[in-house]
């Protein structure tokens, strides 16, 4: 403890921050074949903020994130969680992936989805209790879902399955969790339900970064914003760097300056 | 005898089988491109398998109406008609139920195939004593085969290749792009049945030669073996016709040349070697080809990432990139840049910031289009260009330390 | 039917074709749902050179090696699938293709240049099996079963059928929800830090296992219809997979039972004299059984859309 102490008085308060951020990731590269999707990217979250990771299509953002994560492999490159390398640290992550990249004719029910969220509590072959049930159970009620918990997933519509995988990272009670496009194809009641449960876990001081689509709402959803074309282009608040500068280096010609204008923008 | 047999110089049926399987070949190649190109491949295992009880029952019928049971056409048009119904179990289980086609095509071609051997048990007890001789279908065998049989093979395998030959050009255009196809008013529901008419096609002429287990390899095979030459699908099929009539030849040729060794199998190796000096050696797909590339690409990742960090004076963390930059004597084992390492630090810093300015300007759209971290920046624009971008960024910029 | 008769002659080659059903089929309804269904198909084919190569390497013709050997002709084929397809960008049932083939090939060649002529291996056997030979010939009827001296003389296929089926029941049971887990979002799965690779493998091993002990007494044409066509039926007939494995089961060993049966007895209704191929018998019901599952089943139907 003591030895501790010492060696941190040494450190600026800032630099202590970076090192314990709840995320950072240092010189990722990726490459599908031989053209990198992320290049040299260094992403340091926020602890306690909302981050919104944005960038044209194929631009990395969602490759970023799986690499991160460990889903798919980089070229190089590392990934810090709290501090700590990336394997000790799982259980504190929580993480929703495209609802895209599953099957949802699975033979499976909604309510044996949000407790795979359990899976480390359970492991390989503790029985499900009751108390189990009620933590899953009450996932689903943040997301509105309680009236579908017997359901089989591939009736649900995109929205509910999007609210569905959120209940599941609610159920692994992690303090950082990644999203990657929750808000694609789901409806507008979904969304707002998302946000508001988003902005929930931000009061009780977790961690929460998603890929985004929507250029409009980063304002109004986000605190921060990471913005990503192969290669970083800024990061920060969303006061500091969400620029119409930034968005032109971010989105080059392909975004109309009438898009831009439109944006609820910081300016000078 | 080998020469001889290359040659064909081993008898008229030698010789009709030879030249049959090599025509076969050569229309299994290009029928199996289509069906490649249309991730299918496997559906033809399922037609292949499903061949048995067909062949089977038409020897009962044929010898319940009196007949020798052992005639070829009778048994092939069996072995199309079980084939065939198959092939709609497979799409039909594809279609109406929520089962994948890999689940259809496995259940229908091991049940099929599990009737076909309790139809030949069903044979072995009633054709009392007499060998049928159908289980040279399994594997293929053209030791003792009639002239007749022969002359069926060769004149199948021609047909076959005449019909490949006249519609490879709708069947390639399904193939390489069905949406394109039927935007320009061609029937692709037609022309994939006609594909799978002329895989059932080719499978049931090879039965008596490969046999029913491995005639799916004729239709896989050399298209994935042509595949790693060349990007252009016409030349894909030119290729796969090539490699799959040499196997056909050459492996009919060899087994005429040995009659105690199946055909099935020889073919299929000829062409499983010409497969795998493919895999290896080809020029841009093979896989030697393919891990020198990616050794390179990471090293000029590595390299590209390594002078970034030194010209922003980032401690490296990657061991392989202090090696890189270690070997090209950019930097000492410290991590510390040297002094050609600062300069090649400080121009890859600029090629960056250069990079940031083209893709911030909407003129330089397509020059922007091109960046992935990597690219050299003298590739994609002019000296003029480059200068012009070097006023807007200012004077030259220092390595911070 | 008398107990004299039933148990020596029919009651052994029955447990073996019902334990080599269940034991197909547990680990062919995570196959059918990874979408992976026709490795079953890939791994019954590579089964033969394994054995080959195994009868030619110790020269003789016992079980362990053979069994060896085409576990990892099993494993080898997989490998080779995987490195096929990511080396050369192929998509995986070409791949598939161009290795079963290649190596069943192989198989037949070394099989027919050896010398094995003397002893019992020959192709027809590895497709279709003898399960009706695998009788129990110290038995004289029911109470056989409390003899000891007569049940040292069960055929060893079933005590090693019946062990793999133990071996793949607690591998399903001991992995159940890494499984189900992994199949359904292998990406949470990662972030999880489970190693999806590694369990994926694991489970193409316990079916190669399941295949090459199945194969030994049953022949291939069994494996592949057990590793698909009750899991198949299974998928028409519930949402759960819980319920599946069930379905699965029940499935498998109606196949087994009902194919036996017919198999022995049916042409004797018939009037004809000898039995059928069980094996035959045994993947023609099942997939009778698949096929009013997919005409009647109550979930036939897709819900969800499929993965991109």
């Amino acid at each position: 403890m003591t030895v501790e102490l010492v060696a941190n008085q040494g450190l600026p308060p800032v630099a202590d921050k970076v090192e314990n951020a709840p995320l950072a990731v240092r010189g990722m590269t990726v490459s599908y074949g031989q053209k990198p999707v992320v290049f040299s990217v260094d992403m340091t979250v926020a602890e306690g903020s909302m981050t919104a990771i944005v960038g044209p299509n194929g631009a990395g953002k969602s490759t970023l994130l799986k690499a991160a994560l460990g889903i798919v492999k980089p070229l190089s490159g590392q990934t810090m969680v709290f501090g700590q390398p990336l394997p000790g640290q799982r259980h504190r992550i929580a993480y929703v992936p495209q609802r895209a990249s599953v099957d949802w004719d699975f033979p499976t029910r909604v309510i044996d989805v949000v407790l795979m969220g359990l899976y480390r509590e359970l492991g390989l072959l503790k029985r499900v209790r009751q108390p189990h049930l009620d933590k899953a159970m009450a996932c689903l009620e943040r997301v509105g879902m309680t009236d579908f918990s017997d359901r089989q997933i591939g009736q649900l519509s995109g929205g509910q399955q999007q609210r569905v995988f959120l209940a599941r990272a609610l159920a692994q009670g992690a303090d950082l969790y990644l999203l990657d496009e929750p808000f694609a194809g789901v409806d507008a009641a979904t969304e707002k339900a998302i946000i508001a449960v988003l902005k929930g876990l931000r009061e009780e001081g977790k961690t929460v970064v998603a890929v985004h689509h929507d250029l409009a709402t980063v304002p109004e959803y986000f605190d921060r914003v990471f913005m990503i074309n192969t290669s970083k282009i800024a990061e920060g608040t969303v006061a500091e760097v969400f620029t119409a500068e930034n968005l032109n280096k971010t989105y080059g010609g392909r975004l109309a300056t009438g898009q831009i204008d439109q944006l609820d923008l910081v300016t000078g | 005898m080998l020469w001889e047999a290359i040659f064909l110089q081993l008898g008229y049926n030698a010789t009709l089988v030879t030249i049959g399987a090599c025509f076969l070949g050569i229309a299994a190649g290009v029928t199996g491109t289509f069906l490649f190109l249309r991730k299918r491949s496997l559906v033809s295992d399922a037609i292949s398998h499903a061949t048995l009880p067909g062949v089977a029952l038409a020897f009962i019928v044929m010898v319940s109406l009196g007949g020798d049971g052992r005639n070829l056409i009778g048994l092939l048009l069996g072995s199309a008609l079980s084939a065939g119904f198959g092939l709609l179990c497979v799409s039909w289980l594809t279609r109406q139920t929520r089962l994948a086609e890999d689940a259809a095509i496995g259940s229908v071609l091991s049940v099929f195939f599990g009737f076909g051997i309790v139809l030949l048990t069903v044979i072995q007890s009633m054709s009392s004593g007499r060998q049928a001789g159908l289980e040279g279908f399994l594997l293929g065998s053209t030791a003792g085969m009639l002239w007749s049989d022969a002359v069926v093979i060769a004149v199948g395998g021609a047909l076959t290749l005449a019909v490949v030959l006249v519609l490879r050009r709708p069947m390639g255009l399904v193939a390489f792009d069905p949406e394109f196809a039927a935007a320009n008013g061609m029937n692709v529901t037609r022309i994939d049945l006609t594909i799978m008419a002329l895989a059932m096609a080719v499978t049931v002429v090879g039965l008596k030669i490969v046999g029913l287990i491995l005639i799916v390899a004729m239709l896989i095979i050399p298209p994935v073996s042509a595949r790693f030459w060349t990007d252009r699908t016409d030349r894909v099929t030119l290729l796969a016709g090539i490699t799959g009539g040499v196997s056909g030849y050459v492996g009919a040729a060899l087994s005429a040349a040995a009659p105690s060794v199946p055909t099935g199998p020889i073919i299929v190796l000829v062409s499983f070697a010409i497969f795998a000096v493919s895999l290896f050696f080809a020029p841009t797909r093979g896989v030697l080809a393919a891990v020198l590339r990616h050794l390179k690409f990471q090293h000029r990742v590595h390299m590209r990432q390594g002078l970034l960090a030194l010209a922003q004076g980032q401690p490296i963390y990657e061991k392989l990139t202090l090696r890189l930059l270690l070997h090209a004597g950019l930097a000492r084992a410290d991590g510390v840049p040297t002094e050609t390492g600062r300069a090649r630090a400080a121009k890859a810093l600029r090629d960056e910031k250069r990079w940031e300015v083209v893709r911030t300007d909407q003129a330089f759209e397509g020059a922007a289009a091109l960046y992935d971290g990597l690219r050299e920046i003298e590739t994609v624009l002019t000296e003029d260009q480059i200068g012009e971008v070097d006023r807007r960024i200012g004077g030259p910029q220092g390595v911070v330390a | 039917m008398s107990g004299e008769e039933f148990v020596p002659l029919s009651l052994t080659p029955l447990l073996i074709g019902m334990f080599a059903a269940v034991a197909c089929a547990l680990p062919g309804n995570f196959l059918v749902l990874r979408k992976q269904a026709l490795i079953g198909d890939a791994i019954s084919h590579v089964v033969l050179p394994g054995i080959v190569v195994a009868f030619l390497v110790t020269g003789t013709v016992s079980t362990w090696p053979m069994m060896i050997g085409a576990a990892v002709a099993a494993v080898v084929a997989v490998g080779l699938i995987e490195a096929i397809r990511r080396l050369g960008r192929i998509e995986p049932g070409a791949a598939m293709g161009v290795t079963f083939t290649s190596m069943f090939a192989g198989g037949v060649l070394l099989l027919e240049q050896s010398d094995t002529s003397t002893v019992h291996l020959d192709v027809e056997h590895a497709l279709y099996g003898n399960l009706e030979s695998l009788i129990w010939l110290d038995a004289v009827g029911w109470q056989s079963l409390w003899d000891p001296a007569a049940l040292a003389g069960l055929p060893n296929e079933l005590i090693r059928m019946g062990l793999t089926l133990i071996v793949v029941v607690c591998f399903v049971w001991l992995f159940w929800r890494p499984l189900k887990l992994s199949t359904f979002d292998e990406g949470f799965a990662r972030t999880l830090g489970m190693r999806t690779g590694v369990l994926g493998l694991a489970l193409v091993v316990i079916a190669a296992i399941a295949a090459v002990a199945a194969f030994d007494a049953v022949g291939s044409i069994i494996v592949i219809a057990m590793f698909i066509c009750p899991p198949a039926g299974a998928r028409l007939m519930t949402n759960r997979l819980e319920v599946q494995i069930v379905w699965s089961v029940i499935f498998a060993l109606m196949s087994a039972i009902l194919g036996y049966f017919i198999a022995g007895y049916g042409p004797q209704w018939l009037g004809a004299e000898n039995a059928v191929s069980a094996a035959g018998m045994i993947a023609t019901v099942s997939g009778l059984i698949l096929a009013l599952a997919a005409l009647f089943g109550p979930c036939r139907k897709r819900t969800g859309a499929p993965a991109v």
